[in-house]
């Protein structure tokens, strides 16, 4: 069966004065239609990054540089700008981490979930307002024939959200990008929303990219997860395999510093130092210098190693399952 | 919204009476108008006569509040010169500063948002760098140099444009304008351009300033995430976004260009409220001077009522007076 979205060696590199940062240097992953991936990494790891290269917003200095993605068969890298303006918004749509930022403050509402139909069918405003305020109500907001006359001021950061998640949904699109959608919120209304999405790609067979630095929070999303490292994705598995038994070092650590996973009274684990500058990369496994098991060998280019059906780590010396904990 | 207007127009009344005292001391302390009215021959006895029919033999503090007692019975005096009530003096000139400061801003807004909007959109592209200098230049040359380049050339040397007067002004609506003729229009170019050179270099600096600021913002992408078409994103999201904070700055140019046509006023011998203040200054016509000066006042008062009414409508997120 070919798949939704097959991303092959997509090397995303950013042409600055300081030098050529490779954001995402390299990335292969596939998403089958109504799966949702859990792309998981620190900042700078390259995951907003990856998922802007797929709708083709990299904006310059930053250029795909090499690689493929297909989408639906499609060749998206080097498509026209005016295909590229056809399928966003109508077959991949994005949420963004912000919902404070991501609407326009001085236009309602209504005038741009309208001109989001409009841009792609032919149908009356009236048609356009009525499918809008229908959409507003499938996300969870009240009274929407009345609020979707209001400003994005006029709304608290969570209702912002689901507006914002409203105009993702409003052509039904095959794959929904989502960008740290909950990082922004309240806890309680992160769980909300995280639900929220969950049931709508459910009942629409919408695949996902759920890109975020939470593993709690993929674990409860996502069917596949695939952890980024210094624009590289470092695992890759089932999220309960990856989740459950990680082989790779800088998974666990990941896991590790989860709050809710450490006995109280203990002190959190976390991975010492901090995420490497892509600019200046060492020639081996960029983890090496932070990685508590790491050996001399690290040194070199780390193989990529299968530790299971479809869980692949880019690690010379994986975790054992026995190990893992 | 009412409680706003109140409160406005209680300010306004404030700052009216702060200025006319400001200006009344002033003028009070420059030269004695009497000198300058009369003729060298005149004798003692017309002199004394003189200062008398002036009220000038009165202290300072008499005269301030004559002058104050029919200011608000809308008497501003009468000026010196021209036997003449100077508001009316003032209000006569008025249409003609009026429609020159409005057609140099609407040259300096037509061409200026355009050439800054490219320019933002296009940093760092050789149109965008011929731009940016331009408007040095309109920053930087002296007015009144610019004006006299003007005549040099349009009129004195290719003799396209007159230079001086106002030319055959006709009525459109009943007021009395240049726009009316073809030789008004003609009389206006070249005083519009001027007075407007400097406000263009400020509106294509401002909308470029203002697009480079917006288009790396987070809605912006949204908006090409959504699939809608670039045009549109310029056209409706940006614009709209950086009109309200443009509005108030060319709102508030709009006072200035009124007050300071002086410069541009002389040199095209326009016949404006400009001419009439430096003539009324050199002459020490004081009811003039201080008319102009509450006039100018008043007018730009009322500009900045509009540029903040203007802006809660072009920004939602402003609402007038608070709680209040």
């Amino acid at each position: 069966m070919s798949a939704l979205l097959e991303v092959r060696g997509l090397k995303t590199h950013f042409d600055t004065r300081a030098g050529m940062v490779k954001a995402v240097d390299g990335i292969d992953f596939t998403l089958d239609a109504g799966e949702v991936l859990g792309l998981v990494g620190e900042s700078g790891s390259g995951k907003t990054v990856a998922s802007f290269s797929i709708l083709g917003l990299i904006d310059p200095p930053g250029r795909v540089v090499e690689g493929s993605i297909r989408f639906k068969g499609e060749e998206l890298v080097g498509a026209p700008v005016a295909r590229m303006r056809q399928l966003r918004g109508r077959e991949i749509a994005m949420v963004f981490q912000d919902p404070m930022m991501t609407l326009t403050p001085v236009l309602r509402i209504e005038t741009q979930m309208v001109e989001t139909i409009l841009a792609h069918e032919k149908v009356s405003k009236k048609a356009a307002r009525d499918r809008a305020i229908s959409v507003l109500a499938r996300v969870g907001i009240p009274s929407p024939e009345d609020r979707i006359r209001a400003y994005p001021h006029q709304f608290s950061g969570g209702m912002r959200q689901r507006v914002a998640i409203a105009i993702a949904l409003l052509h039904s699109p095959a794959l929904i990008l989502a960008d740290e959608p909950t990082t922004a919120l309240d806890v309680t209304i992160q769980g909300q929303i995280i639900a929220e999405m969950q049931k709508l790609v459910a009942e629409t067979g919408t695949a996902m990219v759920w890109v975020s630095h939470d593993l709690a929070v993929v674990e409860t999303i996502a069917d596949t997860v695939a952890v980024m490292y210094a624009g590289r994705i470092v695992e890759h598995g089932p999220s309960a395999e990856v989740i459950g038994n990680p082989a790779h070092p800088y998974t666990e650590g990941l896991l590790n510093s989860i709050p809710s996973r450490t006995t109280p009274g203990q002190r959190l684990n976390q991975i010492p130092g901090m995420a490497p500058s892509v600019l200046h990369l060492p020639p081996g496994c960029p983890f090496a210098p932070r990685c508590r098991h790491a050996i001399p060998a690290c040194a070199t280019p780390p193989p990529v190693q299968y530790v299971g059906a479809g869980h692949m780590a880019r690690c010379l010396a994986p975790l054992s399952r026995e190990v893992a904990s | 919204m009412t409680v706003f207007l109140i409160r406005r127009l209680l300010q306004t009344a404030g700052v009216l009476l702060a200025v006319s005292l400001v200006v009344f001391i002033g003028l009070y302390a420059v030269g004695n108008p009497a000198e300058i009215l009369l003729p060298d021959d005149a004798t003692e006895a017309e002199r004394q006569a003189a200062i008398l029919a002036l009220g000038l033999d009165q202290p300072i503090w008499v005269q301030y509040g004559v002058f104050l007692k029919n200011a608000l019975t809308g008497d501003l005096g009468t000026s010196f010169v021209y036997n003449t009530p100077s508001i009316t003096l003032i209000l006569q000139r008025f249409p003609a500063t009026l429609e020159l400061a409005l057609s140099a801003l609407f040259i300096a807004i037509v061409l200026g948002a355009p050439l800054g909007l490219y320019a933002g959109l296009h940093p760092g592209t050789r149109l965008d760098r011929t731009i940016v200098t331009g408007s040095i230049l309109g920053f930087s040359l002296p007015n009144f140099w610019q004006g006299l380049m003007l005549i040099l050339v349009f009129s004195i040397g290719l003799g396209w444009l007159p230079s001086s007067g106002r030319g055959a002004t006709g009525t459109i609506l009943g007021i009395e304008t240049s726009f009316a003729t073809w030789d008004g229009i003609r009389h206006l170019i070249l005083p519009a351009t001027n007075l407007a050179l400097f406000k263009l270099a400020l509106v294509i600096r401002l909308t470029r300033a203002q697009v480079r600021e917006t288009m790396p913002l987070d809605f912006v992408k949204f908006a090409r995430a959504k699939g809608i078409s670039e045009t549109r994103i310029v056209g409706v999201h940006v614009a709209k976004t950086i009109a309200a904070p443009i509005v108030t700055v060319i709102g508030m140019e709009l006072g200035s260009v009124i007050a300071f046509a002086v410069i541009t006023e002389s040199i095209f011998a326009w016949p404006g409220m400009g001419k009439l203040i430096i003539d009324s200054i050199n002459k020490l016509d004081r009811p003039v001077v201080a008319a102009y000066l509450l006039v100018i006042t008043f007018m730009f008062i009322m500009i900045n009522l509009i540029v903040d009414l203007l802006y809660t409508a072009l920004d939602p997120r402003v609402r007038l007076g608070g709680k209040a």
